[in-house]
């Protein structure tokens, strides 16, 4: 693990890790192949609703609609421009549109649940949802996963990739959770909430979280 | 600071495999292969993304039920930066498959078993490449 505020990929409170994450030692390459240029998607990629899930089908979805928006930095602070962002999440019930999701909770025709945008030249990037219910997994006795929008981001550079979730503030589930909780640093749990934003919500519509993501530092380009 | 990692989890198809992208280059070779965990069993819910440096080319495919992954590869390509994610895998794994007989510096530096589980082998016309999280003959892993 290069940094101290990294997820802690052998965590055995999360079962799953236990037979998956690699027991040997990473063995470290030369920090230049860590800047090799990633790959680029352009607007070829998306389709005119990817980033609003609320109108991928003939109705509207049922729960409560939500913009979530924020944007892709680097940690010094650096927009990353036209970077591919998927997402993908369960619908208000806690129920994802997948074969292998046996919680006893209704499918809602009119959502599937995933999502992709390009950030703009700032970085941003805004997606319309509904807000994802929390749901069991059978992790342990009564276990729950708080609610989460997963997502994907690739960066300019080939290690800036990143796949994490993003959680939504106050969640009594927290301390409950052990892929929330593999985190160990307070501060860097913290970067994976949202932010309520009254300001960006739209009146008599839907409420809004800004979430800004931070991916390792973009290695400068050569005058 | 930055966002730490988390898995991709056991639902990932939904977002990441929407369209098929396992084809860098529809003329390429075959390059197949398994995802096994530390038991030696497959892992049907892992996606392995290959990324071809030289030529630019970028692929992306989930494990099937039986932890088997398929791209279809330039033939020109001598080596693929590789990804893996599943669910279990709170940060994604970076490996790197050879495909010729073409040695580099990184590879050289291995201890011969090491290297091994980084060479595709040739099989009817195509690659094979199996990954294996754990076990004695676990892939190599870089730091990242």
């Amino acid at each position: 693990m290069s940094a101290g505020y990294e997820v802690e990929v052998d965590w055995p409170e999360y079962r799953s890790t236990e037979w998956r994450a690699p027991k040997r030692p990473l063995v470290t390459l030369p920090e230049e192949l860590l800047a090799l240029d990633g790959p680029v998607f352009g607007e070829d990629c998306l389709q005119p609703s990817d980033n609003d899930l609320t109108r991928q089908h003939g109705g509207e979805p049922i729960g409560e609609r939500i913009l979530v928006h924020g944007r892709v930095l680097d940690e010094d602070g650096r927009p990353l421009r036209g970077t591919l962002i998927e997402i993908w999440q369960a619908n208000a019930g806690g129920r994802y549109r997948h074969e292998v999701d046996r919680h006893p909770a209704p499918l809602d025709p009119n959502f599937s649940g995933a999502g992709r945008c390009l950030t703009d030249g700032d970085g941003r990037y805004s997606f319309t949802t509904i807000k994802p219910g929390a749901y069991p997994w059978r992790n342990h006795e009564n276990a729950w996963r708080p609610a989460h929008i997963h997502f994907s981001v690739f960066g300019r550079v080939f290690a800036q990739r990143l796949v994490t979730q993003m959680y939504f503030p106050g969640d009594p589930l927290f301390p409950y959770d052990p892929i929330f909780n593999a985190v160990r640093e307070p501060a860097a749990r913290e970067l994976l909430v949202a932010r309520f934003d009254l300001a960006a919500t739209a009146p008599e519509w839907a409420l809004a979280f800004e979430w800004d993501i931070v991916m390792r530092r973009t290695p400068v380009e050569d005058p | 600071m930055r966002t730490p990692s988390q898995t991709v989890g056991p639902y990932y198809s939904i977002g990441l495999c929407r369209r098929s992208e396992s084809e860098l280059d529809p003329d390429g070779v075959e390059l197949v292969g398994t995802l096994f965990d530390g038991h030696g069993e497959p892992i049907p819910d892992g996606v392995i993304e290959v990324w071809d440096t030289a030529g630019r080319r970028w692929g992306r495919c989930g494990t099937h039920p039986a932890g088997s992954f398929s791209f279809r590869v330039p033939r020109e390509a001598s080596r693929l930066e590789v990804y893996v994610f599943a669910r279990g895998l709170l940060r994604h794994q970076w490996t790197r498959v050879y495909l010729s007989e073409e040695q580099d510096e990184l590879l050289a530096s291995l201890p011969p078993a090491d290297r091994e589980t980084l060479v595709a082998a040739h099989e009817d016309g195509r690659m094979r490449f199996d990954i294996r999280m754990q076990g004695d003959r676990a892939t190599v892993f870089f730091a990242h």
